[in-house]
């Protein structure tokens, strides 16, 4: 018995872990340590240390990104293929690293004048970003699941930060419910792949699930089942129910992450198991996709068109940006995979920057007004012009008016879904069209309330800017003009010859 | 098509030189509002300067090739580049473009509509301009379509900040009209684009290019395409169907942004017409251009016969637009050079004349504090200047021979009698016909206009009000405000009781300085309208090649 053991594990060989590429990982896995420990540490007036902390650990892991990314273009694989850094990989960590440090930034005064806990705070959100940065890797579906678990549990938590107001308490548990029964839908169609391939790497899913034949009712039930698993986490239209209530809920800079970063996990795993493991399967997903990104860019437009709450507003909004996200999905198993795959990347970029930018306004905004409603708005132009004019631009960006990021993600959704040339595509290129006009309404409805009301109380005493949001302020509005006037920046990122081991549409 | 790339730096900075003015701008505090206004008034002179070097940079013998030529790479990944280019068509609308927006910062020295702001108000006017710059020099179509979104939000901002009453209504609805149709456009664009790759893998957005290698597309390719881009120039326009935004939005703006809005913004919709959709898809040109012929001689019945029935003064202008514009879009839908020809001097001179109408309907607004045309008599007798230089604008607006109106609308009735080889002569003429009876119907309503607002006595409400002379700081005009503020109330009119009359003066110096350009123009270019043929002409065959010599 024990000499069967012990051969086994002389069969054992040890993996090669090619050091440099996990540097991000495990810096931030150090980091979370480190936060932790010194938490333990120090006096509560010096808490925000912890806050300093995370944010230097969150630049600190994008140092290696870089490296990796001047050394050169060959892809590092380890752990047979199941964990890779590619550039994809690259440019999406690089992605959700600095959505972790605008989101500390954003942070940083809430979470200390709240005085909620800070040390845990910063934990559970590094914890969160780290398993984001995983996701970018994961090659298989163990590690897929486990990085969706990684950053979906402390997000659970973060929901629920301000645990004396009810509201976030429904926030998260209202998340947490319908994130695991979404994960328990997920995994079961995992487990059906796992049982009908006998694998769990995605290249050998892709190449065993082919249109030869062997296409079974079952695979195409566990294909459905997996995507409505990240339907959930992105939530797309009907799997959207909890984003409103949560986002309301829980603290607007969680909010912000929320919005930006879990959703775009859920998008970078998607990205993976379509590219990756069903590509031959596009006569399943793809007519699926369509009535997904159709529904969640329409229902999440109309339904923020009656908001009177920014919070849920930007949440409705968020939803029905993340239609136009899955727009490239309808074609990415066509000859438009390579444009579908680029132009997802792009989206996530130019929605990430934009909308973490929104967000900075509202908390700048709510910190005088102590007001979640869109008529405290009204008259900001007034007594703030700055703020005023970036969220017009973020707005504008949002709504995809020239010459402002949106735009161009835009145009390359439209771009994308017209390569295909089927007959999907073209509607859903008419649907998204209607719907880019739908959703100035409400974005215009701000503006409105900024440029052309009166302030609501006549109040017009500046707002205080703290300097940490005005650091996020700026690096997401530079970032919003930059992507919008000179795209060309960021396109060179996101070829599918990047997503190792992609299958090119056939 | 050939190119000249002499003095390529040219157009960039004449379009992009607005943007130093608002950089500068954006670092001064409100307060200085004397300041900021020198600003914008000095860089629409710069930006204006190099318009004008332009001008004189401009090889008028060979005006209908692309001058001052660039491309760029911008973003290749889509294959779209940084291209740029004027040619005979184009040069006369980017320089009125910069001739209009400096003589509206003049207008506004001491015309800033409420709710004041002169900062803000100057720099969305200076980004206005960027935007319609750029269309106008744009030879890429995701280029063009950047800049032609980019006028849309400071007009936004422009008529729901510093607009009339129903502001937020009216700038909502231009957004919304404006935007459809672009959305539309824009994956119209997509869909040329990749029909166009088909055949020719190296394809780029580059207007030239499309125009050479379109040639490939089926005929049910093109018009679907067509129709897509149809929308979205038609609500620009504004054409018939579409037009509804236009009343509200003139009637509402600011008397700038009205001003800009007709003399500027509806050309870019005319001029994607005849710069990209007809010259890159002939066949379908030729299957849309009866139906574009309807929708524009419906237009200038339609518009004539709004005129006739408005009771304010600026809905009237604004309607008498879309009678207009129903022309210059008739000259386009023949197909024939002396149809565009007519369609862009049609837009210029539109441009000017409309234009002026606003900027004295303003004015009038400014010293009556209405536009109700039967509140509003003997303008001629309390402001002489004003009420003929409004004579005259309504005079050039009806077309009178030896103004500029004239120009526009008589050639684009004429090039309808015989229009391109393949279209249906009889119903041209049919159209040509119906025009000429909307010209009958424009001097009616202009001046019926004018005789109800201009002629007669002034209304009892302002009759206390006219300066005698012209020193409005007078004891005699002081004790005349009082004087009227008691007869309104003694005949109980509804007036507004927020402001006290003040004494209605006749044309200020900031008017005659912002109006003189208009007035001149309007003159010249009806008395030698060469001037602008001679540059349109060359540009309109080579626009039209396809068509054959029409």
């Amino acid at each position: 018995m024990l000499a069967m053991v012990l051969s086994a594990v002389g069969d054992f060989a040890r993996p090669k872990i090619d050091y440099h590429a996990l540097a991000p990982e495990i810096i931030l896995a150090a980091g979370i340590c480190l936060v932790l420990i010194v938490d333990l540490f120090i006096a509560e007036s010096k808490k925000w240390l912890t806050a300093t902390i995370a944010g230097v650990v969150l630049i600190a892991s994008v140092l290696p990104l870089v490296t990796l990314a001047v050394i050169g273009d060959d892809t590092r694989s380890m752990f047979g293929g199941r964990y890779v850094v590619d550039q994809f990989s690259l440019i999406m960590k690089a992605m959700f690293l600095i959505i972790g440090y605008v989101v500390v930034l954003l942070s940083t005064n809430e979470i200390e004048e709240g005085g909620y806990h800070q040390g845990e705070y910063y934990v559970l959100l590094l914890a969160s970003v780290l398993g984001m940065v995983m996701m970018t890797s994961a090659r298989d579906l163990v590690s897929i699941f486990v990085a969706l678990e990684f950053l979906s549990i402390p997000a659970y938590m973060l929901a629920a930060w301000r645990k004396r107001d009810s509201k976030s308490n429904e926030a998260g548990v209202k998340y947490y419910l319908l994130g695991v029964f979404a994960s328990g839908v997920m995994l079961y169609g995992m487990s059906l792949i796992y049982g009908i391939t006998g694998t769990t790497k995605l290249t050998e899913i892709g190449a065993f699930i082919t249109l030869d034949g062997k296409f079974s009712g079952l695979e195409a039930l566990a294909i459905v089942f997996i995507v409505v698993g990240f339907a959930f986490k992105v939530s797309a239209v009907p799997f959207h129910n909890w984003a409103p209530d949560t986002y309301e809920g829980a603290p607007t800079p969680v909010t912000a992450f929320l919005s930006v970063g879990s959703k775009a996990g859920g998008f970078v795993a998607l990205v993976s198991l379509v590219y990756l493991a069903f590509p031959q399967a596009r006569d399943v997903w793809q007519p699926f996709m369509f009535v997904l990104a159709a529904l969640t860019m329409t229902v999440g437009n109309v339904l923020a068109l009656k908001q009177t709450n920014i919070v849920r507003m930007l949440a409705y909004s968020s939803i029905s940006q993340g239609g136009f996200i899955l727009m490239p999905f309808v074609v990415a198993g066509t000859k438009a995979a390579e444009t579908s795959l680029k132009t997802i990347v792009v989206y996530l970029l130019v929605y990430a920057s934009t909308n973490l930018g929104v967000f900075a306004v509202v908390i700048a905004v709510s910190r005088k007004t102590r007001s979640g409603e869109i008529s405290s708005f009204g008259g900001l132009l007034s007594y703030a012009p700055g703020l005023t004019w970036v969220m017009t631009f973020f707005l504008a960006s949002l709504a995809g008016i020239p010459p402002f990021g949106g735009w161009f993600a835009k145009l390359n959704a439209f771009r994308a879904v017209l390569e295909g040339g089927t007959g999907f595509g073209y509607a859903i290129a008419i649907i998204g069209a209607v719907n880019t006009v739908i959703a100035f309404g409400y974005y215009g409805s701000v503006m409105r309330q900024m440029w052309m009301n009166p302030v609501p109380d006549g109040d017009t005493t500046p707002i205080k800017m703290p300097s940490s949001l005005t650091a996020a302020l700026g690096i997401t509005a530079i970032a919003t003009i930059v992507l919008g006037i000179l795209p060309q920046l960021v396109l060179r990122f996101g070829d599918l010859q990047d997503l190792t081991g992609a299958v090119a549409g056939k | 098509m050939d190119f000249i790339t002499n003095d390529n730096w040219l157009l960039t900075v004449g379009t992009f030189l607005p943007l130093a003015g608002v950089l500068v701008m954006m670092f001064i505090p409100r307060g200085n509002e004397l300041l900021h206004k020198q600003i914008a008034v000095l860089t629409a002179v710069a930006t204006l300067g190099v318009g004008i070097f332009t001008l004189f940079q401009f090889n008028f013998n060979k005006a209908g090739s692309l001058q001052f030529w660039v491309d760029a790479e911008w973003i290749p990944v889509i294959k779209s580049g940084y291209t740029i280019g004027l040619d005979g068509m184009s040069l006369p609308l980017y320089i009125l473009s910069m001739i209009v927006t400096l003589f509206v910062m003049i207008y506004s020295w001491d015309h800033i509509p409420n709710p004041g702001n002169p900062k803000a108000f100057l720099m969305l006017m200076l980004v206005l301009q960027v935007g319609m710059a750029g269309t106008f020099v744009a030879q890429d179509l995701i280029l063009f379509f950047v800049f032609f979104e980019l006028v849309l939000l400071p007009m936004y901002f422009m008529i729901g900040v510093w607009g009339g009453e129903q502001r937020q209504y009216a700038s909502l609805k231009f957004f919304l009209y404006t935007m459809f149709g672009s959305a539309l456009m824009l994956v119209a664009f997509l869909a040329l684009f990749w029909q166009v790759q088909k055949t020719n893998p190296d394809a780029v957005f580059s207007i030239p290019y499309l125009i050479g290698h379109s040639g490939d597309l089926s005929r049910p390719v093109q018009i679907w395409i067509f129709s897509g881009m149809f929308i979205g120039f038609a609500v620009k326009v504004p054409m018939f169907p579409f037009h509804t935004w236009l009343p509200d939005a003139h009637t509402q703006a600011p008397t700038q942004g009205s001003v800009i809005l007709a003399a500027i913004l509806l050309k870019l919709g005319t001029y994607g017409f005849i710069r990209i959709a007809i010259p890159i898809l002939p066949v379908a040109a030729k299957a849309w251009a009866p139906y574009i012929g309807g929708l524009a001689v419906i237009g200038i019945i339609y518009g004539a016969l709004g005129c006739l029935a408005q009771t304010d003064m600026k809905r009237l202008i604004a309607f008498s637009s879309v009678a207009h514009m129903g022309f210059v879009m008739l000259g386009i839908s023949t197909l024939t050079p002396l149809g565009f020809n007519a369609a862009i001097f049609g837009m210029v001179a539109h441009g000017l004349i409309t234009g002026m109408l606003f900027f004295v309907s303003g004015s009038v607004k400014d010293r009556y504090h209405t536009l109700e045309i039967k509140r509003l008599s003997g303008i001629l007798k309390q402001m002489p200047k004003m009420g003929w230089i409004m004579g005259f604008c309504a005079m050039a607006s009806l077309g009178l021979p030896g103004l500029a109106g004239f120009w526009g609308e008589f050639p684009a009735i004429v090039s309808a009698y015989s229009p391109a080889a393949g279209l249906s002569q009889p119903l041209f003429r049919v159209y040509m016909v119906i025009a000429s009876v909307g010209t009958v119907l424009a001097a009616g309503y202009l001046l019926w206009l004018f005789q109800r607002v201009a002629f007669g006595e002034p209304t009892a409400e302002f009759a206390g009000l006219g300066a005698d002379g012209d020193d409005p700081h007078g004891a005699s005009a002081h004790g005349a405000v009082h004087g009227g503020a008691h007869v309104t109330h003694a005949v109980g009119a509804a007036v507004n009781d927020d402001h006290e009359h003040e004494a209605i003066h006749d044309v200020k110096i900031s008017e005659w300085i912002a109006w003189a350009p208009f007035l001149v123009g309007i003159v010249v270019l009806g008395v030698y309208p060469q001037l602008l043929f001679r540059i349109l002409d060359p540009a309109t065959q080579v626009a039209l090649q396809a068509f054959g010599k029409g």
